[in-house]
Order: C-alpha cells, then structure tokens, then sequence
C-alpha cells in the first residue's frame, strides 16, 4: 500500500481545483435543456399533465439544488475559513448596542453555527466584554441566516424570496439582540461563565490548499448528511405540484386564517435537523396558495428555534434567560409572517 | 511518549479529529497516547475559541477544523 501511494502521480492542485470549476459551471448551463428534454423527449411525458409536471419538477430541482449546495457550500467555507472567531471577537467588543448588534447579526450569517462551538464562542464573547444582547444577535443570526438556507431558498424560489429572507432574518437578529440587551439579564447567564480565564487567543497559520481542501472535505460530508432530506423533500413537494388542490391549502394556510402563522411556527420547532427537506416541500405549497409570510415564519422558525440548540445554550445560561430567549425570537419570528401577509394581502 | 489532546464538547467534528489523531500515532509509528478534553473552561484556558482543537505536548497546533490522519503525522514526526 505505501509503494502504491508513493508512485501515484498528482496533478498540480489548481489545476485540479480550476478544472472541477469549470466542469461544475458547464454543468450549471445544462441542466435546464437537460431537465425538459429528459421529462418530455425520453419519458414523453406532457408538460401540462400532473405526472409531466411533478417529474420536471423533481428532476430539475432536485439537480439544481444539488449542485448549487456542493458550490456554494465550498465556496462558503473556504471564505469563511479567513474569520475566526477570535477576529469576530475583537471587532465586537467595545461597540455600542446598535452598532454591535448590527455587526454580530452580520457576522453570525458568515460564521457557521456548529451546536459544538456555541458554548466557547459565548463564553468568549462574555469574557471580553461583548455586551450580552449583542452576543444574542450573532447567537440569533448564525444559525437562522446561513449559506445552505439561503442556497435552497435561492435555487428553489429565487433571489427575492432568498435575500427578503435574509434581510427578515437579520432585522429579527438584531431586534431580538437589542430587546434581550435593554433587559439587563446578565445575572442569569451561569455564574461560572465569568469565572473562567482563557489564554491568549490561539491563531494557527493553514495553506490556502488546506483551506481548500477542508472545504471540499465538509462540504462532501454536509451535502451527503443532507442529500437524503433534500430528495424527500422535493419528491415530496412534486407530488404537491403535479396533484394537490389548490383551495385547500390556501383554505387551510391562508392569510383568512389567523392563526396559520403561530401554528407553522410550533411545526417548524422539531425540524430542525431537516431544514434541508421542509424547504422544496414549502415552495410547493408556496405555489399552490401559502402566503409568503406563512412562509417565510415557518423557514425562520425551523431554522432559528431548535431543541439542540436550546440544550446547549442550557449549559451556559439559566432557564429564565433561556425563555426569554425563545420568546423573544418567536415574537419576531411572528411579526415577520403578519407583516408579509398584511403587504401582499 | 507523546501527549496529544483533543479539545471539543464531543460533537461529530472532534470524534472524528480524535479518530484521524489515533491513526496518526499509528502511521508515524510514535509512541503516545489520545485524551479528550471536554470541560469547557479547560478547552478556553487553551485559548480555544472554535472546536475542535488539538494539542500535541502542551502546544494548541490546529483550531476549528479537523486535520486529516496525514496532517498530524508530518506534526507528529516535525514534532
């Protein structure tokens, strides 16, 4: 095994960096030709039947989001490989709320929010000083703005949808920062957070083909953990494209019905793991009648408010700060679906 | 005898740096041994922000990402 490894012959990095772009860029190009002539040349099937139109459906975005997710993902983490969290620490600390709350909300949507790193991040943050209801924009915002909702919102419903999303989901991120700071709650964050004494910040210098290639690496591994939701979730949403009736979900989700809104919200808690899948699933609906403010609740719900997430953040803060945490987030999370519904109706 | 530590709550990222450290023993053929450090204020008395981290013999040599069995060896044999 070491001779084989030993005589193998690499091709130069960037060249195979260079080559796997523009294979991916060529791809891009044809995959709407390719979509149409697979469902109507080779299945024959008609464009306007239910049967035509849940395949299309399922084969073009399904390639789509796919494809989208493995360059945007690496891309993402290859960038974002360059903002540590020590960076986003020092920028923060020693900012007005406003000012601080904005700036974490921003950094929270390039920052990944892996459930692993949020207690050393808190606590850091804590430690140097960063007030509290700024800590809880980034804490907001990391999870709920990030490059794979963005991604599925962008392939599945277009750039209006995906960047009114983002914006909605800063706006709640700040907000709930700046309403969790006027609160004064520090004293319920766990006493032993301000007892701790971190060394100096340890910065390790990485290659640029490290940083690649730990972006290649995590972007195979998210895409395959979510790959099996996304195929559910958009077979799950052609089905509701070829064959469901249009007045019942408008009956049902319909902006007639008040409480639509904090009902999505409550369903959108336990999916957290499948943001992936409820999203093809929720275009769907979107286009059979769900007005959009339903919508956009119920994404930031799925992705914002989570039951990991919560257990987590236990170890670091009291159940006092922790409800006001959830319910200030909810609140937000409720006006964004109203208002949108109110602007369209 | 080297010591190497892994740092993280024991999410999959540190599992699998714990992993590739293991194999990394093997391959550099050193003799030495892997603990898992998850207390959190031992984690930031490292000045570790970002999990997982990994420490060989007191010094924190990779932070946020998870180096490959073959990255740890050459640290390993620089070492």
């Amino acid at each position: 095994m070491t001779t084989l490894t030993a005589h193998r012959v690499h091709p130069p990095f960037w060249l195979l960096a260079m080559s796997v772009i523009v294979a991916w860029l060529v791809a891009w190009l044809a995959l709407a030709p390719a979509a149409a002539w697979l469902t109507h040349d080779v299945l024959a099937m008609d464009a306007a039947g239910g049967l035509g139109a849940a395949i299309e459906f399922f084969v073009f975005d399904l390639a789509k989001v796919l494809l989208l997710l493995v360059g945007v993902v690496t891309a993402v983490s290859f960038l974002r490989s360059f903002v540590s969290p020590e960076r986003v620490r020092r920028a923060l600390a020693g900012r007005n709320e406003v000012a601080g709350a904005t700036a974490a909300a921003g950094f929270g949507v390039i920052t990944p929010f892996c459930s692993c790193s949020a207690v050393p991040l808190f606590i850091g943050f804590v430690e140097a000083g960063v007030p509290l209801g700024v800590t809880f924009a980034f804490l907001v915002a990391s999870p709920m703005v990030n490059e794979v909702a963005l991604v599925l919102l962008w392939g599945l419903f277009g750039p209006v949808i995906a960047l009114t999303y983002m914006a909605a989901g800063l706006v709640v991120a700040i907000g709930a920062g700046l309403v969790i700071g006027r609160l004064r709650l520090e004293r319920y964050v766990e006493p032993y957070v301000y007892e701790i004494h971190s060394g100096p910040a340890i910065e390790v210098r990485v290659s640029l083909e490290q940083r690649v290639r730990d972006a290649w690496t995590s972007t195979r591994q998210l895409v395959s953990r979510i790959a099996p939701w996304v195929v559910i979730g958009i077979a799950i949403g052609a089905l509701i494209h070829g064959y469901a009736p249009m007045d019942l979900v408008a009956q049902i989700g319909g902006a007639a019905n008040p409480l639509a809104v904090p009902l999505v919200v409550l369903l959108g808690v336990p999916l957290y793991s499948n943001a992936a899948g409820t999203i093809p699933i929720v275009e769907a609906l979107l286009g059979k009648g769900l007005p959009l403010g339903t919508v956009l609740a119920f994404m930031m719900a799925v992705t914002a408010l989570s039951l990991p997430e919560l257990l987590i953040l236990r170890r670091v803060m009291r159940r006092e700060l922790l409800a006001t945490f959830v319910v200030v987030v909810a609140g937000g999370i409720l006006a964004v679906g109203y208002l949108f519904n109110a602007l369209a109706a | 005898m080297v010591k190497i530590e892994v740092l993280g709550s024991g999410c999959a990222n540190c599992v699998r740096l714990e992993a590739n450290a293991r194999q990394a023993l093997q391959m550099a053929g050193v003799d030495g041994n892997v603990t898992k450090i998850t207390d959190y204020s031992q984690i930031m008395a490292h000045g570790v922000m970002a999990t997982p981290g990994l420490v060989i013999d007191g010094k924190v040599v990779s932070v946020g990402r998870v180096p490959s069995a073959g990255d740890i060896t050459e640290w390993l044999t620089q070492h």
